[in-house]
């Protein structure tokens, strides 16, 4: 098993509002090995992206640590941070409005390079272009086509592009996929794996489509209200998911053999905000298996068998409750 | 089963849009019908001509860019397409409506959500602005919003809740045919399974039949009855909602199911349709399929596909399947 690549450790992000502190993160541990991809889940709202443009700093941590190889890259020097961008990139969720629509592909595709100063030279940085597009599958004669004359995943393939023209190691994928339709998004998709396999990336996965996300990922992450409640690898977590919350999640997905799910769990009313969030575990509201103490005292991400994390004071409640 | 009871029956409609980049031919001689009380999945990508359909039927294609050019939309029995633009004002809302994708923009922001139910009652039945108000709140309720929050406005509601606020709309003149365009697509999953859900209890209550405009097969099969898969302005196969996922006939169908990440499945690649959907002001001839599709052959570039019954109920558009074409 390989060492980990990234390291969050406690990483909150709080916004201030009129309504009061926002809770956007609010304590959130997880390791990425590398070479792995790690699903990160959730609905709206939950804090899903924020995790992830925190992690580059895109938002200024509120507090904890993002170690990189083992290096804190929240107490960087910004000509030191702008460095290790190099090395850790982003790839958003909509190819609509993140590309420049005044800039040709030969452009955008470029600005990276330029921006880092990786090449001296003109003729090597049209050289580079030229090889990620390859990489990527984009036609080398759309060169100086505009974003506005391109289809969503040719949009998505540029986007993908400009992240990998500086050899990152690490890219944060923000909803690549969800904008697209389904025949583009399996074209992406598998791009992507691709990709990963050919240059040894390691991806955090952002997505709120647990379909997705277990297509794609080694292990998974699910977020509620700022928390992470449940990671484990990607089988488990579908075969026995032992927070209440995923429990629900998985549930909810519609899919093509309803026959197949044992039991459909409809939840109760929306997302609780996030501003000044009470005390205690954050889904108690909504759960049904809730108890005095959950309201009470927040619970913690903890070991519960290999590999397997969960916030949860009763999952082995949960757990004999079924077996009964 | 008998022409009579059928509630809904499109006969080759055909609808195009003028631009500056040729026409657009957005639904071409598209047969579709639907009986009283049942649940129709309409499924296609951006562009295949889903909601142009669904528009067409409520006479609501934008003109002057959008023209119905031919074909016949009955319903109960008569033409929409025939009708005086004063008869359509009145059918729709109390006999057909619709539920648009985004309910954050298909709600006027200021006025309270009660109003805006009472409004529709008000146009169609007549009644006192008191007793709409007072049946808006019934809707409400229904919907599973208290009825002290009808004068709340709807910025005050959640998405899934302006969802419902919508559905009430919808369903406040008991209409005999709902057309949901993507009514869950802007919504998270536990919520969607929450308005999904309620969609599914209105319309065995009130034996609303619905047509459902969906990417989603997931979706499909948790709530249809029947299921219409759409590509280039055409239906490509058409079947039970059973039969269409037992046995899904069309090269695009087949093609539409292996692309789709399924929470069920743990297949290491998808299998991907090569391509794009094809430029609809320059459908290619034939078949508009076959520049994508990998059993593609001769006939299929030169003639339209003939429309095959492979079994009671499941059409398919495709050379495969009889009339001189290949066996499966």
């Amino acid at each position: 098993m390989s060492e980990a690549l990234l390291e969050v450790k406690g990483l909150k992000k709080h916004f201030e509002t009129k309504k009061g502190m926002l809770h956007a993160i609010d304590g959130v541990d997880f390791a990425i090995r590398e070479g792995e991809t790690l699903g990160l889940v959730g609905e709206s709202g939950c804090g899903k992206s924020t995790t992830g443009r925190a992690i580059l700093r895109l938002h200024e941590p509120s507090s904890g640590q993002v170690l990189y190889r083992g290096e804190d890259v929240t107490r960087l020097s910004p000509a030191r941070m702008k460095a290790m961008r190099r090395r850790m990139q982003i790839v958003f969720q909509d190819p609509y409005s993140s590309l420049n629509p005044r800039l040709p592909v030969a452009e955008l595709i470029a600005e990276p390079l330029r921006v880092n100063r990786v090449y001296a030279r003109k003729p090597e940085e049209a050289e580079r272009v030229a090889a990620v597009m390859e990489l990527v599958g984009l036609e080398a004669r759309l060169i100086d086509s505009y974003p506005h004359e391109l289809d969503g995943g040719r949009r998505q393939r540029i986007g993908i592009a400009r992240a990998l023209s500086v050899e990152p190691e690490f890219v944060v994928l923000d909803e690549p996929v969800s904008a697209l339709d389904v025949c583009i998004q399996a074209q992406i998709l598998n791009l992507m794996a691709e990709l990963q396999r050919k240059l040894g990336l390691t991806y955090l996965f952002i997505s709120h489509n647990l379909s997705v996300v277990k297509h794609v990922s080694d292990r998974i992450a699910v977020m509620y209200l700022g928390k992470i409640v449940e990671l484990s690898d990607y089988k488990s977590i579908f075969v026995e998911p032992l927070h209440p919350y995923t429990q629900a999640l998985l549930s909810a997905i519609p899919t093509t053999r309803p026959e197949r799910r044992k039991e459909r769990i409809i939840l109760e009313g929306d997302v609780p905000s996030p501003i000044e969030p009470s005390p205690g575990c954050r889904f108690c509201g909504r759960c049904r298996y809730r108890r005095e103490r959950c309201a009470a005292e927040t619970p913690e991400l903890r070991e519960v068998g290999a590999g397997r994390f969960v916030a949860c004071h009763y999952y082995d409640a949960l757990g004999e409750k079924k077996g009964n | 089963m008998s022409e009579t009871t059928m509630l809904l029956d499109i006969r080759g409609l055909t609808v195009r849009y003028g631009t500056q980049g040729g026409e657009v031919r957005a639904v071409e001689g598209l047969d579709l019908s639907l009986a009283r009380g049942e649940t129709l999945g309409f499924v296609g990508e951006t562009g295949a001509g889903k909601t142009t359909t669904a528009l067409a039927v409520m006479r609501l294609v934008p003109e002057p860019a959008g023209r119905i050019c031919g074909g016949e939309v009955i319903f109960e029995g008569e033409d929409l397409l025939k009708k005086s633009p004063r008869d359509m004002r009145s059918i729709r809302g109390s006999k057909i409506s619709m539920i648009f994708q985004d309910p954050m923009t298909s709600l006027d922001p200021v006025k309270t959500v009660g109003e805006q139910i009472a409004e529709m009652i008000g146009l169609h039945e007549s009644v006192s602005r008191r007793e709409a108000l007072a049946k808006a709140q019934a809707m409400l309720e229904t919907v599973g919003i208290r009825a002290e929050r009808s004068g709340d406005y709807p910025h005050q509601f959640s998405g899934g809740m302006k969802q419902r606020v919508v559905i009430a709309i919808a369903l406040a003149c008991n209409p005999a045919l709902v057309i949901a365009d993507e009514p869950t697509t802007a919504l998270d999953v536990t919520i969607q399974a929450q308005v999904l859900d309620l969609m599914r209890k209105l319309k065995d209550r009130y034996r609303t039949s619905m047509i459902l405009i969906t990417h989603d097969l997931g979706v499909v099969a948790e709530t249809c009855d029947k299921a219409a898969i759409m590509y280039a302005g055409n239906i490509v196969e058409y079947a039970d909602k059973a039969s269409l996922f037992a046995r899904p006939s069309h090269p695009y169908t087949q093609g539409l199911f292996g692309s789709v990440p399924d929470i069920e499945s743990d297949a290491e690649s998808l299998n991907v349709i090569s391509g794009l959907t094809p430029d609809p002001t320059d459908l290619p001839p034939g078949c508009p399929f076959h520049p994508r599709c990998p059993r593609a052959e001769g006939a299929c570039s030169t003639q339209a596909p003939p429309k095959v019954e492979i079994e009671e109920g499941h059409f398919v558009r495709c050379f495969l399947h009889g009339s001189g074409g290949r066996a499966r």
